[in-house]
Parts: structure tokens; C-alpha cells; sequence
């Protein structure tokens, strides 16, 4: 079959291809806003089935509707910090400068989400359990994870040199994604022993057709939105990094 | 045996030098050259296999030191500008655990003997803290004086505050080790007697980068 | 390769031993913050048994984070971490004996004295003992995870501050298995699983960390 192998090669070619931050930037450039304006119309869609077309809950009422928004977040915190280690992991198996700059691009988004979940979260616990803050399981590792990202950032932050603050944060990227299943059992034991909270935030158990559709819209959304933001931001960090070059120069060149 | 081909090194957006090459053959003296800022410390600990080159390679007996690591590293002998001396120990200690990790343990005798070779008898037990700045070196020193058998000298600027003695020593102990089939790599801004005997000279402002900084 | 790791455990206690003073500040630290606690909550007794060891095992968690600064900070000042790094012996195996000393230095001492801190929050007997061995298990791995963070923040500004940041969330699952070890045996239940649980994540800790350790140093040195 000489012409599937010339695909394999062609994709194998391209793919190399654009591990240079100098070709991904206009690939990044040229797909980021199409998932953006994905991400506009899912959320539009989403949160109108959430808001004005899923049933409300028999036991929770209104304030349920909070999930729409508070489970797709929970599930993107901890997606993103996964997409961080493995390109984290990447990078420092075979040294390539993309992988590094992803990882630091993502982890802004992600810790967003976690921040939104929690948030949610709370906002979700004053109705439901009379308090803005009750240890749970779940919110007790989402604090937990956010403390993470910030640490990534900071750890980043604090070093100069990039090539020095892309390794260090692959290192603790790795450290973190080994620590968070044991993170997220050990929390959850403990909350249970401690006999915590007997309402947990997971939404009713008969969860009716349109409540399932609008969360799974909404968690595109959040896909399509982290990818368009994670994209932006790696071009904006190609473009600081690699400021002395030839083609930068050129491209900021045009701009102005 | 020591072969370096196209190192590049940049310091944050900085390029210190690109396309460095050359080759050391066995009882070799290289004099690494330069003003300060070229990268002459850059190039030394890439050389040791303590920096990254971003790019290029060094070879060690034909292969990439970065493949051979400790086994590289087991010919090697490096002294930088820190001393690598603990305050807390004395001068004796820190040569025995020196050598330790080296990979070539010593006897209490010939600790003794490297450190009278230096002058430092009288102070061999003292803490490190209590001796002079030239002492201090001097201790850092004596290391050579058990290294005979690692082939790889990296000296970074070995003959910085020296006294007359010290450095004719230290010159006799490279240029023994040299003739016995050693090979010594040294930076220095001194001009001293050695410089007969220097077989192979790198000057980095010749590869600088030039630019407008 | 054992003779240097033994080589360097001795140097590491000869140093610690003649800088023994860092060594009770430490200490000294871990009693004050544990004091602290019950002028802050008031001296009734059932409560405080109640957070005793909680309180005890977050006080350890912060001096035995503090201690860490001193793990790498002054062979690296001096030098004697580059020759650790060029050394004859995998640098892993040196990572590993020289927080094994740090362990005795900063962290045993903590263990033999939190029994007499647990008295002061009146937890019984079997308490006390169940505290110094959830303590000597759980604080290896503290130490493992620890020095990941010391390597990563070497040379760095802010770095002690930076380096809580990093390692402090990952102390989570310790603190909590080692609270909920003191607190079953006071309430009268077996702390067996949890004690066993302690001994496997040092076990692991032991394991990966020395690995991640080397990787951190050399990036900081590169």
C-alpha cells in the first residue's frame, strides 16, 4: 500500500513540523479563533438548555442549575492539568522548546477552571447546605489543585531563564500528577471518617435527557474554550520568547 | 580524546559564543582564553558536563560525554571558582570526602602528603573557616595532588589567589600531569611561566557573537 | 557506591552535629507553633484533644518544611553540590543518602519530642505512642517530596517562600493519614492501616523521589 504509507509519512513530516514554535505560531494564529467562536455559540447554546429549557430539580429547585457550569469546570481542572503534565513529560523527553511553552500556556486556563469550580461551588453550597464552605471531598481536593497550579505559575515566575523555568515546571508538573489520585483518595477518606457533609455535589441521580444534553454542551464548550485560550496564549509566549529572532522581528514588522 | 564540535551557549537572549570546535589529544595543555563575559566559565562546565550547550556535543574517547555520564565523569577532574570546601569541616576532611566522590578513595597518608605539598601542614585540622582566602584555594587545591590518575583536568582561573610558591607548584603538578599523559584545560588572566609549555591556545572573542550590546 | 553513600551521611551528620543549633531552632520551632495553638483556641481540654493531632502533625509538616532550605542551599553556595553532580557515583544515590541525614538531623528530633506535645493536649498514652510512629513513618516521605521542592527553588529568589508553596499541598495525604492514625488510636480504634499506609507512600516516595531529586538539580544547574 505505497500510497497509505505516503500518508503516514506526509502526517509524520507535518507533525515534526510544527513542534517548531516558528511554524505552529500561524497554525495557532489560524485555528484559535475558529475554536472561540465554537466555544461563543456551545456556551449560548449550553447555558440556554441550562437555564431556560432543562426541568428543575425536584429536590434542589433552582439553584441545581449551578452545575451547568460547576461540573463542566471541575472536569477542565483537572483535564488541563493532565494536557500540563503530558506536555510537561513531553518536553523533557525530547527536549522540545512547543512542549514547554504549551505546558505554561495551559496552566493559567486551569487554574481558572478550578477557581470557577470552586466558586461555583461554593455559590451552589449557600442554598443547598445554608454555607459558603463546607469541607467536602470534592472542593477540599479542588482547593488542593489550585494550589498546585499556583504553584506551577510561581515556581515559573520565579525563574529567568526559560529553558531552566520549562524543565522545573515539567518536574513539578510530573511530582503533581503522581500526587493527585493520592491527593484525591486520601481527602476523600478523610471525609468520610471525619463523617462530613451527607450531601455530596453530585446532581440529582435521575438526571433527566435535556440536563445531560446541556451539561455535555457546555463541557464542549469549555473544551473549545480552553483550547482557544491555551492557543492565544502560547503565541503570545512564542512571541516573547523568541523576540530576537529573524521572523518575529519580520511578523512584528508587518504588524506595525 | 576530548573533542568538542559546534557549541553554541546563550545566556537568557544573550548568544556567548557558537560554532566552538576542537580537539585535545593526550598530553594536551589548552589555555581557554578570553575577556571576562565571553563564556569562558560557560564553556568550562559545559566541558565537565555540568551546563547544557544548546547546541553542538563533546565527545570523550569518540563518545557524547552526555551518553557516558559517570563513566565520564570518573576521568574527570573539575575545579571551579567556588572551592567545593564545607566552613564547618577542615582541610583534611573536605579532601578525603572530596575524593570520596571522585570515585577515588585515598589513604589518610596521602591526604597528608597533598596537603604538605601545598603548604598547609599546620593547618590541615583547622575548620576551613579560620584559614585565608589563599589557603582556602590552596585546600581546593590539593585535590589535584590525588587526581593523578583522572586523565581530565578542568581548571577554571586555578591560579587566582595564589602566592609565588603556590602557583610555581601548581604549575609543576599541571606540567607533570601533562607529560605523564594527562591533559589539562585552564582559563587564567595571569601571564606565568606555564605559558611555555601551553600546546594548544582558544581564544573565545574570537567566536564571540558580535553584538550590539 | 554504598562507601560513598555512607561518606556522605557521615559528612552531612558531622556538619549537622557542628551546627547543632539549627537543629534545636528547629525543634524550638515545632514546640512554639504547637503551643500556640491552645492560646489561640483557649485551654479546654476536651477540645483540645479533640485537635491535639492535627495540631501536632501541622507543626511538624512546617518545621520539618523549614528545615528543608538547609538540604541543598549550602553545598550549593560553596560548590561541593557541583562536585556531586560530576561525581563517580549516580547522583540519585547521593540524593538518597543525603536526605537520609537530613531526615535524622531535621526531622528525628521531631519525632522524639511530639510525644511530649501530645501530653500537653492530654491525648492518653497509646495516643503518644501512635504519634512518634506515625510521625517516623510519615516524615520520610516529607522529606523525599521535600527536596524535590528544595532542588527545584536552588538559587532562586524568594525561594523559601516559594518553596512552601510547592511542597506544602503535596503533604496533604501525609497530614491526613497521620492526624487519622493519632485520632483512632485515642478514640480507641486500631491505627494499623493507617500506620501501613504511612510506611508505603515513604516506600514510594523512596523510591521516585530520588529520580525526580537528580532531575531537579541538574536542571538547576544547567
Amino acid at each position: 500500500m505505497p500510497s497509505a504509507n505516503l500518508q503516514n509519512e506526509s502526517a509524520s513530516f507535518n507533525w515534526f513540523k510544527y513542534a517548531s514554535p516558528q511554524a505552529f505560531f500561524p497554525l495557532a494564529g489560524a485555528i484559535a479563533p475558529w475554536f472561540a467562536a465554537f466555544a461563543a455559540v456551545l456556551f449560548v447554546v449550553g447555558l440556554y438548555i441550562g437555564f431556560f429549557v432543562a426541568p428543575t430539580d425536584a429536590q434542589q429547585g433552582e439553584s441545581y442549575r449551578i452545575i451547568f457550569i460547576h461540573v463542566p469546570a471541575a472536569w477542565m481542572s483537572m483535564v488541563i492539568y493532565l494536557a500540563m503534565a503530558f506536555w510537561a513529560g513531553i518536553g523533557l523527553a525530547f527536549n522540545t522548546r512547543l512542549s514547554g511553552m504549551m505546558a505554561s500556556a495551559l496552566a493559567p486556563t486551569g487554574a481558572w477552571f478550578t477557581f470557577i469550580a470552586l466558586w461555583t461551588g461554593a455559590l451552589w453550597g449557600r442554598p443547598t447546605w445554608g454555607t459558603w464552605w463546607v469541607w467536602d471531598a470534592r472542593l477540599t481536593s479542588e482547593l488542593l489543585l489550585l494550589f498546585l497550579y499556583f504553584g506551577f505559575m510561581a515556581l515559573q515566575a520565579a525563574i529567568d531563564d526559560p529553558r531552566r523555568a520549562d524543565k522545573a515546571g515539567a518536574v513539578l508538573a510530573l511530582v503533581g500528577v503522581i500526587n493527585i489520585p493520592i491527593i484525591y483518595f486520601s481527602v476523600q477518606w478523610w471525609n468520610t471518617l471525619h463523617q462530613g457533609s451527607s450531601v455530596s455535589l453530585k446532581s440529582a441521580p435521575t438526571m433527566a435527557a435535556t440536563m445531560f444534553t446541556g451539561m455535555m454542551v457546555m463541557v464542549f464548550a469549555c473544551w473549545a474554550y480552553a483550547i482557544a485560550a491555551a492557543l492565544w496564549r502560547v503565541r503570545c509566549i512564542i512571541l516573547e520568547r523568541e523576540l530576537r529572532t529573524d521572523w518575529v522581528r519580520a511578523y512584528l514588522g508587518k504588524q506595525t | 580524546m576530548l573533542e568538542v564540535s559546534n557549541l553554541a551557549c546563550t545566556r537568557g537572549e544573550r548568544t556567548l559564543f557558537r560554532g566552538v570546535s576542537f580537539a585535545l589529544e593526550a598530553r594536551g595543555l589548552l589555555h581557554v582564553a578570553g575577556t571576562n563575559g565571553s563564556g569562558k566559565t560557560s564553556l568550562l562546565r559545559i566541558l565537565c558536563g555540568l551546563g547544557a550547550a544548546d547546541a553542538g556535543e563533546v565527545r570523550w574517547r569518540g563518545e557524547p560525554t552526555r551518553a557516558l555520564r559517570e563513566a565520564y565523569w570518573r576521568e574527570v577532574v573539575y575545579l571551579g571558582h567556588a572551592n567545593a570546601l564545607k566552613d564547618d569541616l577542615s582541610a583534611t576532611e573536605n579532601l578525603r570526602i572530596a575524593c570520596t566522590l571522585a570515585g577515588r578513595p585515598t589513604t589518610a597518608g596521602a591526604v597528608r602528603n597533598a596537603l604538605d605539598s601545598f603548604g598547609l601542614a599546620a593547618c590541615a585540622h583547622l575548620p576551613v573557616r579560620a584559614l585565608s582566602q589563599g589557603q582556602k584555594r590552596r585546600s581546593a587545591l590539593a585535590r589535584l595532588a590525588l587526581s593523578g590518575q583522572a586523565p581530565m583536568w578542568i581548571l577554571d582561573e586555578p591560579f587566582s589567589a595564589l602566592d609565588v610558591a603556590a602557583v610555581s607548584h601548581l604549575e609543576t603538578l599541571i606540567l607533570a600531569h601533562v607529560t605523564g599523559g594527562g591533559n589539562v584545560i585552564f582559563t587564567t588572566h595571569q601571564t606565568a611561566a606555564i605559558d611555555a609549555s601551553i600546546t594548544q591556545r582558544f581564544d573565545l572573542d574570537a567566536v564571540a557573537e558580535k553584538d550590539p550590546c | 557506591m554504598l562507601s560513598v553513600m555512607r561518606n556522605v551521611i557521615a559528612r552531612d551528620l558531622t556538619l549537622a552535629w557542628r551546627r547543632r543549633a539549627d537543629v534545636f531552632v528547629s525543634v524550638l520551632f515545632f514546640v512554639i507553633v504547637a503551643s500556640l495553638f491552645p492560646l489561640g483556641i483557649g485551654p479546654e481540654p476536651k477540645l483540645l484533644r479533640v485537635i491535639g493531632p492535627g495540631v501536632v502533625w501541622v507543626a511538624a509538616l512546617l518545621a520539618s518544611m523549614l528545615a528543608l532550605s538547609r538540604l541543598f542551599a549550602d553545598d550549593y553556595a560553596d560548590g561541593t553540590l557541583e562536585q556531586m553532580l560530576i561525581g563517580a557515583t549516580p547522583l540519585s544515590m547521593i540524593v538518597i543518602a543525603k536526605v537520609f541525614a537530613h531526615w535524622i538531623a531535621a526531622n528525628l528530633p521531631l519525632v522524639l519530642i511530639a510525644p511530649l506535645l501530645g501530653l500537653q493536649f492530654g491525648l492518653p498514652a497509646d495516643a503518644l505512642a501512635v504519634l512518634a510512629l506515625a510521625l517516623a513513618l510519615g516524615t520520610p516521605s516529607l522529606s523525599l517530596i521535600g527536596a524535590i521542592g528544595a532542588a527545584l527553588t536552588l538559587g532562586l529568589r524568594g525561594g523559601g517562600v516559594l518553596l512552601a508553596l510547592l511542597v506544602l499541598p503535596l503533604y496533604a495525604p501525609v497530614l491526613i493519614l497521620g492526624s487519622l492514625a493519632v485520632e483512632a488510636t485515642a478514640t480507641g480504634m486500631t491505627a494499623q492501616p493507617y500506620l501501613l499506609l504511612l510506611a508505603a507512600m515513604s516506600l514510594a516516595a523512596l523510591s521516585l523521589a530520588p529520580w525526580a531529586i537528580a532531575a531537579a538539580l541538574r536542571i538547576s544547574y544547567e
